[in-house]
């Protein structure tokens, strides 16, 4: 199916990410932080990139500004996981060059809903 | 009458069933070890000589991670020692939840002895010091040596042991 | 299958979120210490992520709970609120209050309980308003229709967000049957075309019934992006309640997990200890594909190659059993970790001031024993500052700073593991231990008691010399528990106490499976491992440079000092080994506090030691703190340097 960067410092969050996505049969490539996935995205390329907002590093809303100055990156999917309460953060998420985001507490069903939401 | 001494017979027999003893070879005399206590046979390997033990005590070697000593049983008994050859083996035994080696000439059989055909030991005729028999059973022509390997390591090695500690428990009191 | 992954992924949540809880701890107090700004960043990513996590992995109380510190943080991170000692402390309360809340998940039990409501309502107070303004915000009501007109005007930079207008209306295809309707009236010239850019805006009809916030959604990512208008045809009057799926889904996944929390414990295990293992498991297909190649027979003249492949597969197996041995290593920093609050917090109640040293925090140590230091250590920190340490005033007239020291210590020392825990206070108070002693019967009046048993009688079963029992230390539980505890694991307590200096507190504990690193030296055709923790450097000498002294002992220089030689030879009878000290090595080498010098014929390398006992099958043997297994699956000794030292230190005073 696609090929997907799943970007979280957080391990329980990244993994069920990762297992939500293999189970659908997506080919996942996981990173620890913003930094990590840029390396990544910069030696492979995705149909979909997955990113928490907070992370040390570098953070999500830096990272997607980053993969947006990359030429391979102008029009690919990029999804910021973020809470409720962070409204702005979307905002922020959008303005960097983010196409959507996540609201957290996420479930796999939506999880799979939403990727086939913008793989279409 | 007759009917409860059948019944006495019986649980007579029942006390007394036969114990499988694994016979070993040793400077010409053959030895029986209780099959229960017998862990595993390995070939005779190298093992790691340990500072300080009696000189029987072979050394250590690794029983699937676990460090078990070894001991020649040739020495143990006072006999001289053999080179070690392709028959040489070391039975695994294990006493008390302690595992250690006895290096044996060879191993020669598994054995079916009944209590009633276990008989004492005399005191003379054997290179053993018949502490460490339980007793002696014939089998033909062959005599069979019941080893009682709870005393192998013990008691003179408790004994040894205790010579060694003062030492020990000296290091500990400075400390 | 789902729910397992779900249920398996919360237990890893739950090991990460304790280490994040103990990262805010150290971030608060570092705060609290006057630190920086990204301090702040760090607390709130912490809390973040448990808020973010909990809702996923089926603790919403957690997330609601967490979302009131989080606010509060986040204020601070705005500067819209300065931190202060408040602010601390009840930040500190709401990690303890989360602690305890991840352990009744753990254990399947309900998560909250009085304090974090008590908490709850203080956060919210902090914040300035009532408790009912929680994290569940009220829903909107839904507003309905059979059938909509949708205006949909994207700007013209929206295609760079990775937002296709297609993929939205066909979304909205979902919903019920559309008529749309292309508006070209925005559509440039050819040649002023940005192909990068939208033009293009579409009035869709959409009929079926639909809600007003399920076609908002669709357009949810494009908002600010676009022009949209959503304008209903029929308005329906009433609205139909949720399904109540959710709820199901909680109790399936609260059923997942009390399955799975039945003692299963999860180790988190450093990177390259897995890497090592990847590695191994690598090497030993390597060589399962070597030895596939007998399958067809064996040959004589390849018999040499299946004897070498043979034995390369007991060794890695070898290996790997050692390395899944090590994967129960861990460092006791986890166990250090929870002190500089716990002492924070006593020193604050009894009026204390305690500067705590913790070292040798990455000192690794065995997962059951590491989960069992802990009570002593606590009962050992807590008896330092209530009963070692003196109150500011009174150091001061003892002619010592205010500020009292705690130490913490772990190493290796010996084959063992050592924990010592020394303060710089006031000594074991002799006389007041013997009047509580002749009090309790323990001895008679008058007897005379040499230091060390006057110290052991603090080890006696329900032994406590404070006259007015302290929450802190009187709980009933003494000394004598401690020392049954750490008996419990094989080890040791000791005290030495110098009055008016401190008191040091000594557990030793026997590492049956530990690990050490350790140098390979060869005497005679035997190999010993020395633990590199006790190196202190290995030098080649000169015959002339040892001194003989009266006794037969052999002395060096080193460093400037003289130091005994101690030849592993004579002390093992190792057969066919150097004599000449020329011809061989001397390992400089410390335990307890003193250095000799280890006479062997040469170093072989170095390597990892997983430690195994010899007394499990055998007994002690003087100079050796256990054994471990060679790559070639051969047994090597392990010498207890501090156990050299004590002997050579004994052979002197002889």
């Amino acid at each position: 199916m696609a090929k997907i960067l799943a970007v979280d410092d957080s391990a329980s969050m990244r993994g069920m990410v990762a297992f939500t996505l293999r189970g659908a049969g997506h080919e996942v490539t996981e990173a620890e932080n913003g930094q990590l996935a840029l390396d990544v995205a910069r030696g492979g390329s995705f149909d979909l990139v997955l990113a928490d907002v907070n992370m040390p590093v570098l953070d999500g809303i830096a990272m997607v500004r980053e993969l947006r100055g990359m030429d391979s990156y102008k029009g690919v999917p990029i999804l910021m996981l973020t809470t409720e309460s962070h409204t702005d953060k979307k905002m922020e998420g959008k303005a960097a060059g983010a196409t959507g985001w996540l609201v957290k507490p996420f479930d796999p069903e939506q999880l799979l809903a939403t990727v086939k939401r913008v793989l279409g | 009458m007759s009917h409860s001494a059948n019944t006495a017979t019986a649980s007579a027999a029942e006390a007394t069933a036969p114990v499988q003893y694994l016979t070993v070879n040793l400077a010409h005399e053959e030895y029986g070890i209780d099959i229960l206590a017998v862990r595993e046979i390995r070939g005779w390997t190298p093992v790691t000589r340990i500072p300080q033990a009696p000189h029987y005590v072979l050394g250590v070697l690794n029983l699937r991670g676990a460090i078990v000593p070894v001991l020649d049983l040739r020495l143990r008994f006072g006999v001289v020692r053999k080179e070690y050859g392709a028959t040489t083996v070391t039975v695994i035994v294990t006493v008390a939840g302690r595992h250690f080696g006895v290096v044996v000439d060879a191993v020669s059989d598994v054995l079916d002895v009944a209590a009633a055909d276990v008989r004492p030991v005399p005191d003379m005729g054997t290179t053993v010091d018949t502490e460490y028999l339980k007793g002696l059973t014939s089998l033909a022509e062959r005599m069979v040596l019941l080893l009682d390997v709870d005393r192998l390591l013990q008691p003179q090695d408790a004994q040894m042991l205790e010579a060694a500690l003062p030492a020990a428990a000296d290091v500990q009191a400075v400390a | 299958m789902v729910n397992a992954a779900l249920a398996q992924f919360q237990q890893v949540f739950i090991e990460e979120s304790l280490e994040g809880l103990d990262t805010m701890e150290s971030s608060l107090l570092a705060l609290d210490d006057g630190g920086d700004a990204e301090l702040v960043h760090t607390i709130f990513r912490a809390a973040h992520s448990i808020k973010g996590g909990a809702a996923t992995f089926g603790l919403p109380e957690m997330s609601s709970f967490t979302h009131e510190a989080e606010s509060l943080l986040d204020e601070v991170r705005g500067g819209k609120r300065a931190i202060d000692g408040g602010i601390v402390e009840l930040l500190l309360r709401t990690v303890d209050c989360l602690r305890g809340m991840f352990a009744r998940a753990r254990a399947g039990e309900p998560l909250n309980d009085a304090t974090a409501e008590g908490l709850r309502g203080e956060l919210a107070a902090m914040m300035g308003r009532g408790t009912a303004a929680g994290g569940l915000q009220a829903r909107r009501p839904a507003d309905q229709a059979d059938a909509w007109t949708i205006r949909f005007r994207p700007h013209a930079g929206m295609l760079a967000g990775g937002n296709d207008p297609l993929r939205l209306i066909r979304e909205l295809a979902g919903l019920g049957e559309l008529a749309v309707t292309a508006e070209l009236d925005r559509l440039p010239a050819l040649d002023k075309l940005d192909p990068t850019e939208c033009h293009l805006g579409w009035t869709i009809e959409l009929a079926g019934p639909a809600k007003r916030a399920d076609i908002a959604a669709v357009f949810d990512w494009v908002e600010g992006e676009c022009e949209l208008a959503i304008e209903p045809k029929h308005v329906v009057a009433a609205t139909a309640p949720p399904a109540a799926a959710a709820p199901v889904a909680d109790v399936a996944v609260a059923r997942a997990q009390r399955e799975t929390s039945a003692e299963s414990g999860t180790v988190r295990v450093a990177i390259d200890k897995i890497d090592g293992l990847i590695n191994l498991v690598g090497e030993l297909v390597i060589t399962q594909s070597m030895l596939d190649t007998f399958r067809d027979g064996v040959d004589a003249s390849r018999l040499a190659l299946l004897e070498q492949g043979l034995a390369q597969l007991a060794r890695h197996t070898r290996e790997l059993q050692e390395s899944v041995m090590g994967i129960r290593m861990l460092p006791i920093a986890s166990v250090f970790n929870r002190f500089p609050r716990m002492v924070r917090d006593i020193g604050q109640k009894l009026g204390k001031q305690v500067r705590l040293e913790l070292v040798g925090e990455h000192t690794e140590l065995d997962k059951t024993v590491l989960e069992k230091i802990g009570d002593p250590l606590v009962h050992l920190v807590r008896n330092a500052i209530d009963h070692g340490l003196e109150l500011p005033a009174q150091r001061r007239a003892a002619g010592k700073g205010d500020i009292g020291t705690l130490r913490l210590e772990a190493s290796h020392r010996g084959g063992n593991i050592v924990v010592e825990v020394s303060d710089d206070g006031a000594g074991l108070n002799r006389e007041a231990i013997v009047a509580k002693a002749v009090q309790r019967g323990l001895i008679r009046s008058g007897e005379s008691l040499g230091d060390e048993a006057v110290a052991e009688l603090i080890f006696q079963p329900g032994f406590s010399t404070v006259a007015v029992t302290t929450d802190l230390s009187g709980r009933g539980v003494g000394m004598d528990v401690v020392r049954r505890n750490v008996a419990d694991l094989g080890g040791s307590v000791t005290i030495r106490s110098t009055p008016g200096k401190g008191c040091v507190f000594t557990i030793t504990l026997p590492l049956t499976l530990a690990i050490i690193d350790g140098l390979t030296a060869a005497v005679g055709g035997e190999h010993y491992i020395v633990p590199l923790v006790s190196i202190v450097e290995s030098v080649q000498l000169k015959r002339e440079a040892i001194k003989t002294v009266a006794g037969g002992g052999e002395l060096f220089r080193f460093r400037g000092e003289y130091l005994p030689v101690i030849r592993l030879h004579e002390l093992f009878g190792c057969p066919d080994a150097v004599r000449a000290i020329d011809e061989g090595l001397l390992i400089v080498v410390e335990g307890d506090g003193a250095r000799v010098g280890l006479f062997v014929d040469g170093l072989i390398g170095q390597q990892q030691a997983v430690v195994k006992s010899l007394e499990a099958n055998y007994r002690r043997v003087n100079g050796v703190s256990g054994a471990t297994i060679l790559a070639d699956g051969s047994v090597a000794l392990i010498v207890d340097v501090a156990g050299m030292v004590r002997m050579q230190s004994r052979r002197k005073v002889a």
